[in-house]
C-alpha cells in the first residue's frame, strides 16, 4: 500500500482543547465483521483517534475476546461516545463510566468524551435540549466535550457557548450513509463557530460527524471548511472496509487541499485549455 | 464482663446469608459483606477494563475493595465495545 506520509503538505495536526490530532479522519470501531477486519482499517484509515461505546459486561463471557485487546493503547486515543443514550442523566453517567475506564487503562481518551443524546430510535437524531443540558454539565466536571449534533447553526452555536470543545453536526443520519445532505447548513454553522466578524474563532474545531457513504461526502465536508470527519459504518459497511478507510483518508487529504488552493470560478462558457493560436482548423470556428 | 466475649464464640456463625442486589439490571443473589472488588472478580475473572456504577454513581477503582454491596444496591459493570 502507498504511503501519503512523504508528499510536500502534509496536513497539520488539529487541536481540540488539549488534544492533538494527527490524522482528521476519526473512526469508529463499531459494526465490523471481526476484530481483525477492524484492525486492519483503522491500519488504513491513518486515524489516531477511534471512538468506542460502554456497554455492560456479558457477565457470561467474562473470557471472550475484548476490543481493547485489538486496540493498541499507545497508538490510539480512545474516545468514548455516549451513543444509546435518551437523557442527558444517562448520558452524563455513560461519559463518567468512559472516564473511569480509560483512566484504569491510562488512555489519555479519559479526558474527553463524544456526547450523544438522542430524541428517536429510528432516525437516532440528536434531543437538542438534552444535548445542551448534558453538554453544560459534562464541561462542569471537566470534560473536553465533543459535541454530536443536527446540522442546525444555532444550535451549534448554543452548543459553543455551553463549552463544547469541538461541535460535530451530522452530514445526515447516523449509518445512513447520504452524506452532507444540507451543505448550506454546514456553511452557515462553520461561518457561525469560524469566522471572526461572525462571531466566530477561526481555531475552532468543527468536525463533520455521521452519514458518510463514501469518498466524496467526505472531500465535500472538507471543501465546505470543516476541521475534520468523524465515521463508522462507511468504512466499517463497506465490501472491502480496508480498502475504503484508504479512499477515505485520501478524500480527507484531496478536500482539505482542494479548499486551500484557491478553485476556479464556476462558468457558464468553457475556457479552452489548449491555445488558439497556431491551430489549422480550415473552417470557421462556430461562435467566433 | 466475661459473658460476651463467650456468648459470641457460641453464638451460631451464618456466613452464607444472603443478600439479593440488581447487578446489570438483573436481580442477583450475593453473601453478606461482599465487596465490590469481590464481585468483580467472580462475575468477570478475567476483567481488564472496566468501570462500576453502584445506584448510579461511579465508584472510583480505589474504593471498590472496601466498599461493601448493601441490599437492592442497583450495580453497573460496564467496559468498552466498538462504538461510533
Amino acid at each position: 500500500m502507498t504511503t501519503t506520509s512523504t508528499h510536500p503538505f502534509p496536513l497539520p495536526p488539529l487541536r481540540i482543547a488539549g488534544f492533538e490530532l494527527k490524522s482528521r479522519l476519526v473512526t469508529g470501531t463499531g459494526k465490523y465483521r471481526d476484530y481483525e477486519a477492524m484492525q486492519r482499517a483503522l491500519d488504513a484509515s491513518g486515524c489516531d483517534v477511534v471512538t468506542v461505546a460502554v456497554r455492560r459486561e456479558r457477565l457470561v463471557d467474562a473470557a471472550g475476546r475484548s476490543l481493547l485487546d485489538f486496540l493498541d493503547l499507545e497508538r490510539y486515543t480512545i474516545l468514548p461516545n455516549t451513543a444509546g443514550c435518551f437523557s442527558a442523566d444517562d448520558a452524563v453517567r455513560v461519559a463518567r463510566l468512559g472516564r473511569e475506564i480509560l483512566d484504569s487503562v491510562d488512555n489519555p481518551g479519559k479526558g474527553w468524551v463524544k456526547l450523544e443524546v438522542l430524541g428517536d430510535r429510528k432516525t437516532l437524531l440528536p434531543d437538542p435540549v438534552g444535548t445542551l443540558e448534558a453538554c453544560r454539565e459534562l464541561v462542569k466536571d471537566g470534560f473536553t466535550v465533543l459535541c454530536y449534533s443536527s446540522d442546525d447553526p444555532i444550535m451549534a452555536v448554543r452548543l459553543r457557548d455551553a463549552g463544547a470543545a469541538s461541535v460535530m453536526p451530522a452530514g445526515s443520519p447516523i449509518g445512513s450513509g447520504r452524506g452532507v445532505a444540507n451543505p448550506a447548513n454546514i456553511q452557515l454553522i462553520l461561518e457561525l463557530l469560524k469566522v471572526a466578524s461572525s462571531g466566530g474563532e477561526p481555531s475552532y474545531p468543527v468536525i463533520v460527524d455521521a452519514g458518510v457513504g463514501t469518498p466524496s461526502d467526505i472531500t465535500l465536508a472538507m471543501e465546505l471548511g470543516a476541521d475534520g470527519v468523524l465515521l463508522n459504518t462507511g468504512i466499517a459497511h463497506a465490501q472491502d472496509p480496508v480498502r475504503m478507510a484508504h479512499a477515505m483518508r485520501l478524500a480527507l487529504e484531496s478536500g482539505y487541499h482542494g479548499l486551500r488552493s484557491g478553485r476556479i470560478g464556476r462558468k457558464l462558457h468553457a475556457s479552452a485549455s489548449s491555445p488558439w493560436e497556431g491551430s489549422i482548423a480550415s473552417v470557421v470556428i462556430p461562435g467566433e | 464482663m466475661y459473658a460476651r466475649p463467650i456468648a459470641r464464640s457460641i453464638a451460631p456463625v451464618t456466613p452464607t446469608e444472603e443478600l439479593t442486589i440488581e447487578l446489570n439490571g438483573r436481580p442477583h443473589a450475593v453473601v453478606a459483606g461482599t465487596t465490590l472488588a469481590d464481585l468483580v472478580a467472580r462475575t468477570l475473572p478475567n476483567a481488564r477494563a472496566f468501570a462500576v456504577e453502584v445506584n448510579r454513581r461511579v465508584v472510583p477503582r480505589r474504593e471498590l475493595a472496601e466498599r461493601r454491596v448493601a441490599p437492592g444496591d442497583s450495580i453497573e459493570i460496564v467496559t468498552l465495545v466498538g462504538g461510533g
